[in-house]
C-alpha cells in the first residue's frame, strides 16, 4: 500500500511492519478456518495484546505507546490485509467499547475497565442498537431503574459486535425521560445474573466476528459503573463517532485495495481466448478505474484523518468520506468478482469474501443515509 | 554479555525488483526496505544472550543512506540498546571488502563478546562481509550458525552450524564473529512500547573520515540485468493419450534434455 508521504513517519513504518508480521504469523494461516467456523480463538486477543496492538490509541500509562491517528490507521489497514474484515472487527471491538469510558469515566473507572481489555484478558463490547430500531440512538428502550446502590436493567440489544463472548459491555440504557437526554451509559460485567446472550447472529460477511443478541432481565448493575452522570450517555456515544467512522473508511479503502490487488494478480495469469485477461483492453481499463477510485478515496480519508489529528471538527468530511469510501469498496469488490468470473463466486477466492465483507461498511457505524442527513443539516 | 550486531537494510522480499534502464542498479523508487532477514536473526540472538546473562549491551551497526536509520530504529524497538550508523556515499554502495573495512573500523570503538552478522544479505548475496570482518579484526569466525550456547564465563561458546545434509557442533573462543543462518531463532516483534522507547535511544552517525578509514573497493559492478523471461511451455494437443505420452517423453529427452 502506498503511503501518503506527509502522513506517516518512521514510527508508523516500524509499527506497520510489526502489525504486518503479526498478521502474517498469527492470523493469515488460520483465516479460512476461522471464516468457516464463524469464530476466532479468544487467545488472539492476548497475542495481539502482548505486542501492544490493542493499546493503540489509549493513554500511555496503559498502552505504553503514544499514538496519533495515523498509528491507528496503520493498525487497521494491516489487520484488514489479513483478508478477514471479521477478525479485524472482532479484535477491535474495544475501540468502540472503551472510548465512552475514556470520555466520561472517572480515573477509578478507567483503571478498572480499561487495562484488563488492553492486556487481552477481557473482551469488551459496545451495546446500543436494539431490536426495535437501529440508527435512532435517542429512542432506545432498555431501561435502568435506580434501586439503592444498583440500577436494575431490563431490555435487549442486538447486532452487538463481540456480544456473545464479551466480558464487559458498555451499555446504553434509558434512565430518564424520552429523547437523548434520558440516555445513560453503564459498564456491565456480563457474568452477572440477569445478563444473557439470547442468540449468536449469523451474518453475510465479517463472519469470524461474533455478533450477538443480548437480553437483560432484572440485571443489577452497581451505580459505580455509571459513566459520567445520568443523561450523559448520548454525548458519550456521539463522542467517538468521528473515530469510528474514520476506521470504517480505512477498512473500506483497505478492503478495496486488497480486491484490486487480487484482481491485478488474477488478470495477469488467467487466460481466455488465447491471452491473459490483462491482454483485453476492457479488463485493463476496469483495473485502472478500480485503482483510481481506491487512490482517490484513500487520499481523502487520509486528509480527513489529518484534520481529526489536528483536533479540527471534521464531522461533515468524515461523513462524506464514509459514504464515498464504502461506495468505492462496494464498487471495487463488485468489479473484482466480475474480473474473477465464476471463480470470483467461489469461496476459495478471496474476492468472494471481500465482496460480502464490503456490504456492512455502508451500514455499520451509521448508514450512508444517516451520513447524508448529517451532511445536509450542515449544508442547508 | 555484549554483542555487536551488523545490520543491513535491504529491499523488502515482497517488492518487485526492476533493473533501471541504464543497467547500473535497481529501480529504488517506491521500494520498501526491511532489515535483512538474517540480520534480524542476529538481533534476536543478541537480545536473548543479553537477557540470559541479565547484563550487557546490544549495539547495532549499520552502513547505508539516511533511510537505514529506520532499520536501526526497528532493531532498537526490538530491544537493542544503541545504534551506530555509518552513512557515507563512498561506503554505502561499496563492495563487501570496503564494507567489511568500514565495519571493522567502527567495531574498534565498541566492546563486544560476540559480533553477529547475517550469513548473507538477501539483496546482493555476496556472503562475504562476515568472513572479511573477522579477518580484519583477527577474530575466529563461525558461519551459518543455527544455535548459540555461550559458556558461563563468556570465554567460549558452543555453536551449531549448518553443513550439507546435517549439523556440525563447534567450540570457539570469544570474542568471535558469528554469521546467522535461518533456524537460529524466531525474531520477536518490535512491540509498541518498544517502538516508543526506541525513539529515545541514541544512534551515532559517522562517516568514513570519522572512522579514519579510506575504503578501497576491490570490485566494480559493471551491469545489472534481469533473468531471461520464462519461455512459454509447449503444448502437445490433438493426439490419443498413448501417442501424446510418447511425444512428451521425446520432448523431455531431446528438447529439454531432462531424461
Amino acid at each position: 500500500m502506498s503511503d501518503g508521504l506527509d502522513y506517516f513517519n518512521e514510527s508508523h513504518h516500524i509499527l506497520r511492519r510489526t502489525v504486518a508480521r503479526f498478521v502474517e504469523r498469527e492470523i493469515k494461516p488460520y483465516v479460512n478456518e476461522w471464516e468457516e467456523a464463524e469464530e476466532f480463538p479468544r487467545e488472539l486477543y492476548r497475542k495481539a495484546a502482548e505486542v501492544g496492538l490493542l493499546g493503540v490509541p489509549y493513554p500511555v500509562e496503559w498502552s505504553g505507546f503514544e499514538a496519533d491517528v495515523f498509528h491507528e490507521v496503520v493498525v487497521t489497514e494491516e489487520l484488514i490485509r489479513s483478508g478477514s474484515g471479521g477478525v479485524a472487527a472482532g479484535l477491535n471491538s474495544h475501540h468502540i467499547a472503551l472510548p465512552p469510558i475514556v470520555a466520561l469515566g472517572t480515573q477509578e473507572q478507567k483503571e478498572r475497565f480499561i487495562p484488563p481489555v488492553l492486556r487481552g484478558e477481557k473482551i469488551a463490547a459496545l451495546a446500543i442498537t436494539e431490536p426495535g430500531g437501529g440508527s435512532d440512538v435517542a429512542a432506545i428502550r432498555t431501561r435502568a431503574v435506580r434501586d439503592g446502590d444498583h440500577y436494575i436493567v431490563n431490555g435487549s440489544k442486538t447486532m452487538i459486535t463481540s456480544g456473545v463472548r464479551a466480558d464487559q459491555v458498555t451499555l446504553a440504557v434509558r434512565t430518564g425521560g424520552p429523547g437523548h437526554k434520558g440516555v445513560s451509559l453503564l459498564v456491565v460485567d456480563t457474568h452477572t445474573p440477569g445478563f444473557s446472550v439470547s442468540k449468536k447472529l449469523r451474518k453475510m460477511g465479517w463472519r469470524p466476528s461474533d455478533t450477538g443478541e443480548l437480553a437483560f432481565q432484572d440485571l443489577r448493575v452497581p451505580v459505580e459503573n455509571l459513566l459520567g452522570e445520568e443523561g450523559m450517555g448520548f454525548y458519550g456515544i456521539m463522542h467517538n463517532f468521528q473515530k469510528e467512522r474514520l476506521h470504517l473508511c480505512v477498512i473500506a479503502n483497505a478492503t478495496a485495495q486488497l480486491a484490486l490487488e487480487e484482481s491485478l494478480k488474477y488478470a495477469k495469469v488467467r487466460e481466455a481466448f488465447g491471452r491473459t485477461l490483462s491482454g483485453f483492453q476492457v479488463t485493463r481499463h476496469k483495473l485502472v478505474d478500480m485503482a483510481t477510485l481506491v487512490e482517490v478515496s484513500r487520499e481523502f480519508t487520509y486528509r480527513v484523518a489529518a484534520r481529526i489529528q489536528a483536533g479540527e471538527n471534521a464531522v461533515k468530511e468524515i461523513s462524506m468520506a464514509k459514504i464515498f469510501s464504502t461506495q468505492v469498496c462496494d464498487k471495487v469488490c463488485f468489479d473484482a468478482v466480475q474480473i474473477h468470473g465464476g471463480y470470483g463466486y467461489m469461496r476459495e477466492y478471496l474476492v468472494e469474501r471481500l465482496f460480502r465483507d464490503s456490504r456492512i461498511l455502508s451500514i455499520g457505524g451509521g448508514t450512508s443515509e444517516i451520513m447524508k442527513e448529517i451532511i445536509s443539516k450542515m449544508m442547508l | 554479555m555484549k554483542s555487536l550486531v551488523c545490520l543491513k537494510q535491504v529491499p523488502d522480499t515482497e517488492t518487485q525488483i526492476k533493473v533501471n534502464p541504464e543497467g547500473t542498479g535497481i529501480v529504488t523508487e517506491g521500494i520498501k526496505h526491511i532489515i535483512n532477514p538474517y540480520d534480524e536473526f542476529s538481533v534476536e540472538e543478541a537480545l536473548r544472550l543479553k537477557e540470559k546473562f541479565k547484563e550487557g549491551e546490544v549495539v547495532i551497526l549499520a552502513i547505508g543512506p539516511d533511510r537505514a536509520t529506520e532499520s536501526i530504529r526497528t532493531a532498537l524497538a526490538m530491544g537493542a540498546d544503541r545504534g551506530i550508523h555509518v552513512n557515507d556515499p563512498a561506503v554505502n554502495t561499496a563492495d563487501p571488502f570496503a564494507v567489511a573495512q568500514a565495519l571493522a573500523a567502527a567495531a574498534k570503538d565498541v566492546q563486544y563478546d560476540v559480533i553477529f552478522c547475517g550469513h548473507r544479505a538477501i539483496d546482493d548475496d555476496f556472503c562475504e562481509v562476515g568472513a572479511m570482518l573477522a579477518e580484519f579484526l583477527g577474530l575466529p569466525q563461525v558461519t551459518l550458525v543455527t544455535k548459540v550456547e555461550v559458556a558461563a564465563d563468556k570465554k567460549s561458546a558452543i555453536l551449531e552450524r549448518d553443513i550439507e545434509g546435517g549439523k556440525e557442533t563447534v567450540e570457539v573462543p570469544l570474542p568471535c564473529v558469528v554469521t546467522s543462518q535461518k533456524g537460529l531463532n524466531e525474531p520477536r516483534y518490535a512491540s509498541l512500547p518498544g517502538i516508543m522507547k526506541a525513539k529515545k535511544k541514541p544512534i551515532d552517525a559517522k562517516n568514513a573520515a570519522a572512522l579514519g578509514v579510506s575504503v578501497e573497493a576491490k570490485l566494480q559492478s559493471k551491469e545489472y540485468s534481469m533473468p531471461p523471461e520464462r519461455k512459454a511451455g509447449k503444448k502437445i494437443e490433438g493426439l490419443e493419450p498413448p501417442d501424446a505420452a510418447k511425444q512428451v517423453v521425446q520432448a523431455l529427452r531431446n528438447e529439454a534434455k531432462i531424461i
